[in-house]
């Protein structure tokens, strides 16, 4: 078990260098110089240019600079913006939100995910099932935009307006885990669908299982075969999406971050990348890299505690 | 022809009771399942009655209904799509099939247990066999944790599991086929049921451990004398266990007879052909029997006797009219328009 770990951890080194390595490639080939974009359409001296040029290390081969981003990867530096900024201090806070962001949609998405995928296994076929699936499809049919805007005027405009409830801030972050709750179960979204499906499929599967007629026929009542039996069995490839998911919904978080107006990494990535902050950028992939393996070794690890056959040596 | 022997000596004598109830009695029993295809009949007009203490051998091919009347006495069909329209299964006297989902639970797992055919998916893979076990007495008796574990220790050890302690605490997967039969066989009994239903409990296990386990069974029926429904395919598993046996053909018994009789005599063209078709030391080198054609489809069967197409000794009549389930003697029956025929040796 411990030697999976460190195995695993050492097997992430090489996916961290290519991921960085190939976001630093591609943010070298845009299209554009970046120290004309810190000038707008105002011409830059020649002398700054070439003192900025020099001192970013931009006339460098593309391996080269990568080197040296490395080397300051390693000690823990993210680099510098060019508008002289430790991209560090660009960080603060803004992980912490997208982060809250994503756990948050994470929570949402599996109680409603796993809640409706559940009552569709048990009523198949029956118009509670229907119905389900009617609705999952709706989901991801509405883009992010659409659903962002009409929940925030239905839930957090109109329901106050008209009842007095107000429960769902629009935007910023000052009410707590409640700013989170309307962009959360936006950004959940398709991913409540897919959990919905993906649930009613598993549990189905297993309610056909020999071990669940065996638990009828001991005499164990229903709720103990579905609750105990059947969901324990179920749960594994529902553990792996959602493990899967938290790095997508990290990174897929713009435009729900927009529209809330909640300053985090979605947003700061988009900025980064319009103004060619370079640094900024790979750091934010970096980062986002990390949370996805991490993610993903976590849910290795679940497994075997949900299935005593997977064993790591 | 020749039978094989039969020790007559171990059998027991016939046990019919007269004027009492028997421990279960299953009374034109008919289940159909609803498909896209149509409506399959797999069990249609099954009667037969099992007293304590007594092992009845119902064998018969796949899809002779034979599996699916045992889910129906234990209640476990999946309806819809499967359906009861018509029977009565009498337990202790009291017809299961009128009982609410929450009366026959009680009934499962205390009264009525049963065994599965392969234990390696029959019982949960995230779950030790110590827990499985000992739920039994968790949510029947209500004990406590630890009694449960002690009772579980103990029933490993009486279906003899070697260093049953140590193994509590194992899942399913880490043990063999064998001794997870066992583990199985352990679960059904936890409680003393006084009917173990075990549906072909030696199929998925190689000869040696077949022999032991069917042993173990025995074993376990004469200390409790509870009855025992043996559900199988294989004439050779039932001869030292069985003392009557009911052989089941598209849905519907064939013959009902103490196990002696059936193996010196058979009263249906159809048992005749399964006794045939055993493979026997004495017939070595000779090219094995088989019984021509195949199994009735359930959704088109056959008219008149449902196995018709494949009887060597066909007549007319069988293609048009269903034989009725004919009394032979007090203890036998077969559902053969030409039982006398076949019993003397000169049908055909």
């Amino acid at each position: 078990m411990g030697r999976y770990v460190v195995r695993r951890l050492l097997q992430a080194i090489p996916v961290l260098l290519g991921t960085t390595f190939l976001i630093f490639a591609l943010v070298y080939a845009l299209p554009g110089d970046p120290i004309q974009a810190l000038a707008g359409d105002r011409a830059v001296d020649p002398i700054f240019r070439a003192t900025m040029r020099e001192m970013f290390h931009l006339d460098d081969p593309l391996i080269v600079q990568y080197g040296y981003y490395v080397q300051g990867i390693f000690t823990g530096d993210f680099g510098m913006t060019f508008r002289g900024v430790p991209v560090s201090t660009i960080f603060e806070g803004k992980f912490q939100v997208t982060l809250n962001l994503a756990l948050m949609a994470l929570v949402i998405e599996a109680i409603v995910g796993v809640g409706l995928g559940l009552i569709a296994a048990l009523r198949r076929g029956k118009a509670a099932d229907t119905a389900i699936l009617a609705f999952t499809l709706l989901l991801v049919s509405v883009p992010t935009l659409v659903s962002g805007f009409v929940l925030q005027l239905v839930l957090g405009v109109q329901l106050k307006t008209s009842t007095g409830i107000d429960f769902f801030p629009v935007a910023g972050t000052s009410e707590g885990w409640r700013s989170y709750l309307l962009p959360g179960l936006v950004l959940a979204g398709t991913s409540i669908a897919y959990l919905t499906r993906l649930t009613r499929t598993s549990l189905m599967e297993t309610l056909r299982a020999d071990y669940v007629r065996t638990a009828i026929a001991k005499g164990m009542p229903r709720r103990r075969v579905l609750g105990r039996h059947a969901l324990r069995n179920s749960l594994i490839p529902l553990v792996t999406y959602l493990g899967a998911d938290l790095g997508a919904l990290m990174s897929g978080a713009v435009i729900t971050e927009t529209i809330f107006n909640l300053n985090g990494i979605g947003r700061q990535l988009f900025d980064s990348v319009y103004l060619s902050e370079n640094s900024v950028v790979v750091g934010i992939v970096t980062v986002l890299v990390l949370i996805f393996i991490a993610a993903n070794l976590i849910v290795d690890l679940l497994y075997a505690v949900l299935d005593p056959r997977i064993r790591y040596e | 022809m020749k039978n094989p022997s039969v020790d007559t000596h171990l059998l027991p004598a016939d046990s019919g009771t007269i004027g009492t109830e028997p421990l279960l009695a299953v009374d034109n029993l008919h289940v159909e399942f609803t498909t896209r295809q149509g409506v399959v009949r797999a069990v249609n007009g099954v009667s037969y009655a099992l007293n304590a203490g007594e092992t009845l051998a119902v064998l018969g091919e796949s899809g002779s209904g034979k599996s699916v009347t045992a889910q129906a006495i234990m209640g476990i069909l999946d309806m819809p799509p499967a359906r009861v329209p018509k029977g009565e299964i009498r337990f202790r006297g009291t017809d299961l099939l009128k009982l609410s989902e929450n009366q026959r639970s009680q009934i499962r797992g205390q009264q009525i247990a049963m065994i599965f055919q392969d234990a390696l998916s029959a019982l949960n893979p995230v779950f030790t066999v110590g827990w499985q076990i000992a739920e039994m007495f968790r949510v029947h008796k209500g004990m406590s944790k630890k009694d449960s574990y002690t009772k579980a220790i103990e029933l490993m050890d009486r279906v003899r599991i070697p260093a049953a302690r140590q193994r509590v605490n194992d899942y399913p997967h880490q043990f063999s086929g064998g001794m997870r039969q066992r583990i199985m066989i352990a679960m059904s009994i936890a409680l003393d049921p006084d009917l173990l239903i075990a549906d072909e409990p030696t199929t998925a296990l190689d000869v040696t451990v077949q022999a032991q386990i069917m042993e173990l069974l025995a074993e376990l029926q004469r200390d409790s004398n509870m009855g025992l429904i043996l559900i199988t395919h294989d004439l050779g598993v039932v001869a030292d266990v069985a003392d009557k046996i009911a052989v089941m053909y598209g849905g519907r018994i064939v013959e009902n007879a103490p196990v002696h009789d059936i193996y010196r005599n058979p009263a249906h063209p159809y048992t005749k052909g399964l006794l045939e078709s055993i493979p026997r030391v004495d017939m070595k080198g000779q090219e094995l029997y088989a019984i021509k054609g195949l199994p009735p489809n359930l959704l088109d069967m056959p008219t008149g006797c449902a196995f018709h197409p494949r009887c060597p000794f066909r007549q007319d009549n069988c293609v048009t009219d269903v034989p009725a389930l004919h009394a032979i003697s007090g203890t036998r029956s077969s559902a053969c328009h030409y039982w006398r025929e076949v019993l003397d040796g000169t049908a055909g």
